[in-house]
């Protein structure tokens, strides 16, 4: 047993039995992330390329962190301040970077697919940390991570995905990994920011938050991404927030017990109020921990040769 | 195959290798066991369960540490899937008794101290193995209690069986 891949791109290419692997391995490392010396010996032959085209704090810091809790050496690139900004292509940048003996690449790009346009044309083991609209694989793992940490399993559990669809990559990648899980999965927000035919990839569509709620089990609430909405999709924050907003008193209506989750950066006062966000019943912050072990699994596995010795 | 050790054998072995424990660490107030994931904590378990029934201490200090992210060869040939490390005690100062089943090239022993370094300075490592496979070190490790010492060539393989998971308690010789 191993993964069945190379890269880590997209959660659509991975198999069940790909994320039930990284799990366990997740587990062992959240193990370590709890001891008094939180790092790790294994990866000490390795380095790693940080490569963000896109701004990033979460998952930048959580990749790094990963990186280092388990001794891998580790070099950071951001696009602003390098020779991008002086018309070097894609594919120049990281060969350069591979030249200097670099072993595996994590890269956020604004444009989406770049991943998978880098891994065919290099050898070293690429982690997508986001391709613009369309995945971003490391998320949707630790959401479900998260979920099976609370609630004990994935499985049969139902879980609403709110907000901004249509621009959100965490939103598909998450849709692919739940359904891979055999969770149930439902997408709500205003019909102007939740793509036509979503519907084909097995998810329910519903455009009452209220009623998503009622449903869910789990909601994940995502973050209006204003920097991508090239045109006016809602006429305000404040008329978003109040027929889309998740609050306090919405959720006690519904007179039960559900698990809030949300990507991070928050909006706070729009998609999701403050007094549900730092609720009881918000693991956001055991997302960002999880991020970590998450993380530290995914380049465990992916730096291996061959087999997985049992 | 070859049989080194039958059921009976191995339980006379496992009373010796647990009475000595105790001559050395009397009531274990600053001993603790921990052995080694996968094969040593089948091992380690019946011998902190003697070692419990003869000093007539329930709370002996038990752990299980793995050793998969300290390995020397991380990246040559296939990766090692993580098993749990359970140490919920402080290791600080105490006298720690390493369990493995089969010591061999030693490689095992030197990974498994330096997990146990994240966790504290123990007062000293002390090494038990059942099967002493000598001659065939690749590191300067030797155990303080021994269940049986073997000649073996490299290509040979000891295989020590336990009840709980391989229907049988006995160590093999395979050719």
């Amino acid at each position: 047993m191993s993964l069945s891949v190379k890269h880590l791109l997209g959660i659509k290419e991975l198999q069940p039995q790909d994320i039930e692997l990284i799990f366990r391995t997740a587990d062992t490392f959240k193990q370590v992330l709890q001891r008094q010396i939180k790092k790790v010996p294994a990866l000490r032959d390795t380095t790693i390329a940080n490569v963000f085209f896109e701004n990033s704090t979460r998952t930048r810091i959580s990749f790094e962190l990963a990186q280092k809790r388990l001794s891998a050496d580790t070099i950071n690139f951001a696009a602003s301040s390098s020779s991008v900004s002086k018309g070097e292509t894609l594919i120049d940048t990281v060969n350069n970077i591979l030249a200097m003996k670099v072993d595996m690449v994590v890269m956020r790009h604004s444009a989406s697919g770049a991943p998978w346009f880098l891994a065919n044309h290099i050898d070293a083991s690429i982690i997508n940390a986001g391709d613009g609209t369309n995945e971003h694989p490391t998320q949707a793992l630790l959401d479900a991570f998260s979920i099976r940490e609370r609630l004990g399993e994935v499985k049969g559990k139902r879980v609403a995905i709110i907000g901004d669809i249509m621009h959100s990559r965490v939103a598909l990648s998450n849709i692919y990994c739940l359904n891979k899980l055999g969770a149930e999965v439902m997408v709500a927000g205003p019909p102007t920011l939740i793509p036509k035919h979503i519907q084909d990839l097995g998810v329910k569509v519903e455009y009452d938050v209220k009623k998503a709620l009622e449903w869910a089990d789990v909601a994940n609430v995502l973050r209006i991404q204003l920097e991508r909405q090239h045109k006016p999709l809602f006429s305000t924050l404040r008329e978003y927030a109040l027929y889309y907003g998740i609050n306090k008193s919405m959720l006690d209506s519904l007179n039960k017990e559900m698990v809030i989750m949300h990507p991070g950066p928050i909006n706070r006062g729009v998609e999701i109020n403050s007094d549900v966000a730092d609720s009881k019943q918000s693991i956001i912050l055991d997302q960002v921990e999880n991020g970590v072990a998450i993380r530290m699994a995914v380049i465990y596995l992916l730096s291996g040769k061959g087999e997985i010795v049992e | 195959m070859k049989t080194l050790l039958d059921n009976n054998q191995l339980n006379i072995t496992l009373q010796r290798l647990s009475h000595q424990l105790v001559e050395n660490h009397l009531n274990f107030n600053n001993t603790a066991i921990i052995g080694i994931q996968p094969r040593g904590i089948l091992l380690s378990d019946r011998i902190a369960t003697l070692v419990k029934g003869i000093t007539g201490r329930n709370d002996v200090e038990y752990g299980k540490v793995d050793i998969t992210f300290y390995r020397d060869d991380v990246h040559q040939g296939g990766l090692h899937l993580p098993q749990d490390t359970v140490i919920d005690f402080s290791i600080e100062g105490k006298d720690v008794i390493l369990i493995d089943d089969v010591l061999h090239t030693g490689r095992t022993i030197r990974s498994a101290m330096d997990a146990l370094l994240d966790f504290g300075r123990p007062n000293r490592i002390e090494l038990l193995v059942l099967i002493d496979r000598r001659f065939s070190r690749e590191l300067p490790i030797q155990p303080d209690y021994v269940g049986r010492t073997i000649d073996t060539i490299i290509t040979q393989k000891v295989k020590v069986n336990w009840i709980e998971q391989d229907g049988k308690d006995e160590v093999v010789l395979i050719d």
